[in-house]
């Protein structure tokens, strides 16, 4: 297997982009990530993408996404792993450098999630559920959500507003990033104040309906050092992946995350890395209990000790583990095949040092955990600046 | 060959609403109805309840207290209601499907205003004595619906009876003793096609409808069986309101003592299809052997089916194998708004 | 939506409650599977599920799914039946959803669960009530 290298990283201004269709913020992140790395061309395109054909009635993504930028010809492939679509077009492409079968891979992720109401944003991310056997009976995405930090709260004394301080957490981190979606002041007790959506998980708890694209150039790392010019060169060191039921009711334990935790266990070993390695993490924030929960399966936090860890600052800029910089899910944004590689992209420019405000110190090993559904796939991966 | 019920359960809505909460959305006087028509509050289908799941449940309590009969082997089910979910499409299948029943089954779904309950107990159990079938379903379920402001808003109400036919011997809870039907058209209650409410002929669903259809069917019945009112230990009659089952029956010569057991009406309001066979279902929770029942059911446009039975020495062992239809009644109970009963009742105008 | 042949097909775990138990491992599969997910084994004998349990943890939905607007707000609860076996169901006649806990008795009852629409199929199955 060879070295691979992030070369190029293009990331756009995500919200609610009323003025463009899919294709258009789709070329603008790819343009942006080419520009980047300095190449004009690839071998190969990937393209995480949720539900095109829920949100904006496109299958046959990739395709046509290619001819947008001209790359008609370049075999390109969209994959799908709901939230975590993003994640997954980053390991394919990762597979793709590694095996010798590509030399430079466009990266990509992208959701319009605006062309479609309320009611049918959340049908169309339900689907990530098991739509005939919970979501059937109207369960949502921040119930099911909502039913795990129950049992969390049972059995760790978790509160809301350990949850509530996660939120306003990453609010603040958002304020620092010119792309978030959201620059909100948020406070815990704003996020308590908020509307119950589905107890006891409230509005600001949970991440938003956001239209967005993120892209990566990959190459192998010999040819990333020829096209550095100057920069730090960051290299993929850890590839993890993992699956579990997507219905709750098959779930051993509903207060864990089994497929973060095996995802991760694989990045480490690949990686040759441990928690207390990490300098700064991208966690899939989708609703502040996932924060939590994702932490303690990461290894940054014992079992029970993520909600305090958020409360007691632990995991803010400037913490023991700064975790979401950019703003996570809640303020930078959830479109959610694009989360995953915007993750990456973050931590990139973090070990890279551009992160300016929001920059962690002397990072130069991070981690990327980005998350299916309620936790019914996983993606983890390890960067880090190489030497 | 002695054919009776073997199996009988009831299914009564959490929900309540109390009849001054109806009265004060439109300034009717409530008090006046509450003395006029013996009516205190009635029971509110949920949005997730209808005919066919209360005919389930209540279906499921009678094979509860049949003894273990295979469902299987009820060769045919009648579902009495005129709140069918569907207009186009059975009931009673998924009634069928729902308690395995199905598919060696004749099963048909009944409409004959409040009466299509004891059709369908007339059907079966005329099926089972013609040796047709082995055992047989009847149920009465009904969600009604008064319009708005009407008289029947405070009454119209949900529940529903089921009663399982057979002739094994020991299986008999109660024996059909006579069964009798007196059948005219008169058009005191009319629902058209496509229509939302009932409408009705206002002070002539009394005399020439109820208590006329009423009292030639109960006297048909006991002049038939040679029987007396003294003789029974239980009458129940269509329960519409509180007031005129308890008229017609006094009429007939019963005592309150007779009528009480079975007179639901005052708290549930009125079932419909279920409401003289949700009375019999009260009436069997405590019934001792060898008791004399008589039912008299009266639907609008108009007939009256009535039956007597015999309650058998088994009857007591399986009484409290099931919910007792007046525990239900009196227990667990949800008082709903009108706002919350209007939407309930689908009486919002919802987004398209 | 869901197709009318999807509502027949799938009406014997909706209304019945069949699932299927493996032989090799005695899992209780709901609905049945082809393999099962312990251990791998390919026979399975048919079994009705009980319709007792208990709630393992609840939410209450306040901003519904489309087409559950008017029975929203919706408690919906895992639970886990006598037998083992859990399913996510609604829950139904809860007065108040605050009295809603782990650990409380429930029982299966048969009910509407929601329709295509007006005009479209209903569609039926079991939700737990307070037992």
């Amino acid at each position: 297997m060879r070295d691979v290298a992030i070369i190029g990283v293009g990331m756009i201004p995500w919200g609610e982009l009323w003025e463009k269709p899919l294709r258009t913020i789709w070329a603008e992140a790819a343009v942006a990530a080419l520009e980047d790395a300095g190449v004009d061309t690839v071998d190969l395109i990937t393209v995480g993408c949720m539900s095109p054909g829920l949100f904006v009635g496109q299958e046959h993504l990739a395709s046509m996404v290619a001819d947008q930028i001209g790359m008609a010809g370049v075999p390109a492939a969209r994959v799908e792993s709901a939230c975590a679509s993003g994640g997954l077009a980053l390991r394919n492409g990762f597979a793709e450098v590694a095996s010798g079968l590509a030399d430079l891979v466009l990266v990509t992720g992208v959701e319009k999630m605006t062309d479609v109401d309320g009611a049918d944003a959340t049908f169309a991310l339900g689907t990530a559920a098991d739509q005939e056997y919970e979501g059937f009976h109207g369960i949502t995405f921040p119930g099911l959500y909502a039913m795990m930090a129950r049992v969390h709260m049972a059995r760790h004394g978790t509160t809301v507003r350990q949850m509530a301080a996660v939120a306003a957490k990453n609010h603040a981190n958002g304020l620092l990033n010119p792309n978030a979606q959201y620059h909100l002041k948020v406070t815990v007790d704003d996020v308590l104040a908020s509307t119950m959506v589905a107890d006891p998980l409230h509005l600001l708890d949970c991440s938003p309906i956001t239209d967005g694209a993120a892209a990566l150039v990959l190459a192998p790392v010999d040819r990333a050092r020829d096209l550095a010019g100057g920069r730090p060169v960051v290299k993929i060191t850890g590839s993890g992946m993992a699956t579990d039921s997507i219905a709750l009711a098959d779930r051993e334990d509903l207060g864990r995350l089994r497929a973060v935790q095996l995802a991760a266990e694989r990045a480490y070993a690949m990686a040759g890395r441990k928690p207390s390695d990490i300098h700064v993490a991208e966690v899939h924030d989708c609703f502040s209990i996932a924060e939590i929960m994702v932490t303690e399966e990461l290894g940054f936090f014992p079992p029970g000790e993520g909600g305090p860890a958020a409360e007691n600052g632990l995991t803010a800029l400037g913490g023991r583990i700064p975790v979401n910089p950019s703003g996570g899910l809640k303020s930078k944004g959830h479109p959610v095949g694009a989360t995953g590689v915007a993750q990456v992209a973050e931590i990139v420019t973090q070990l890279r040092g551009e992160a300016g405000q929001r920059q962690v110190q002397g990072a130069s090993i991070g981690l990327a955990q980005n998350m299916g559904g309620s936790g019914g796939s996983s993606i983890v991966h390890i960067l880090e600046v190489a030497s | 060959m002695t054919v009776g019920i073997i199996g009988y359960g009831a299914f009564v809505p959490r929900r309540r609403i109390r009849l001054e909460e109806i009265a004060a959305v439109w300034g009717a006087d409530a008090d006046s109805y509450r003395r006029g028509l013996q009516l205190h509050e009635k029971s509110v289908p949920g949005k997730d309840e209808d005919t066919i799941t209360m005919s389930v449940e209540a279906a499921r309590r009678a094979f509860v207290r049949s003894g273990g009969v295979d469902p299987a082997e009820v060769g045919a089910v009648y579902v009495g209601s005129e709140s069918h979910p569907y207009a186009v499409k059975p009931s009673g299948t998924i009634v069928g499907e729902a308690l395995g029943i199905n598919p060696e089954v004749h099963i048909a779904d009944l409409e004959f205003a409040c009466k299509a309950g004891t059709e369908g107990m007339y059907l079966a159990q005329s099926l089972v004595k013609a040796g047709e079938v082995k055992y047989a379903l009847g149920i009465g379920a009904d969600t009604s619906q008064g319009a708005p402001g009407d008289a029947l808003e405070y009454s119209a109400a949900a529940g529903a009876a089921a009663f399982l036919f057979g002739a094994d011997e020991e299986r008999i809870l109660a024996e059909v003793v006579a069964t009798y039907s007196w059948t005219t058209d008169t058009p005191d209650f009319w629902r058209r096609a496509y229509m939302h409410y009932p409408r009705h002929g206002s002070r002539f669903t009394g005399e020439p409808a109820y208590f006329r259809h009423i009292t030639n069917s109960a006297r048909g019945i006991m002049e038939k069986a040679g029987l007396e009112p003294e003789d029974f230990a239980f009458a129940v009659f269509h329960q519409p309101n509180g007031k005129f089952p308890i008229r017609v029956g006094k009429r007939l010569g019963f005592t309150m003592e007779q009528l009480e057991t079975g007179w639901l009406s005052p708290w549930l309001g009125n079932t419909y299809s279920g409401a003289s066979p949700m009375g019999l279902t009260a009436i069997l929770d405590v019934a001792r052997p060898g008791d004399l029942i008589l039912l008299t059911s009266f639907g609008s446009g108009a007939g009256s089916d009535s039956f007597v039975f015999r309650v058998t020495e088994r009857l007591p062992k399986v009484q409290e194998l099931a919910p007792l239809t007046r525990v239900q009644l009196d227990n667990d109970k949800i008082h709903v708004s009108y706002g919350e009963y209007a939407k309930l009742r689908g009486k919002i105008r919802m987004a398209e | 939506m869901i197709s009318p042949a999807r509502s027949w097909r799938e009406a014997p775990q909706r209304y019945r409650l069949e699932a299927a138990k493996c032989t090799g491992c005695g899992r209780v599969c709901y609905p049945p599977r082809v393999v099962c997910p312990s251990c791998r084994g390919r026979d399975f004998e048919h079994v009705v599920l009980p319709r007792e349990g208990n709630v393992v943890t609840h939410t209450v939905v306040r901003v519904p799914p489309q087409g559950f607007v008017e029975q929203s707000p919706l408690t919906i609860a895992l639970v886990q039946l006598k037998d083992g076996t859990r399913l996510m169901v609604q829950m139904a006649d809860v007065a108040d959803p605050e009295t809603v806990h782990a650990g409380m008795p429930v029982r299966l009852e048969f009910r509407r669960i929601n329709s295509d629409g007006e005009a479209g199929v209903i569609y039926y199955g079991h939700k737990a009530v307070p037992a």
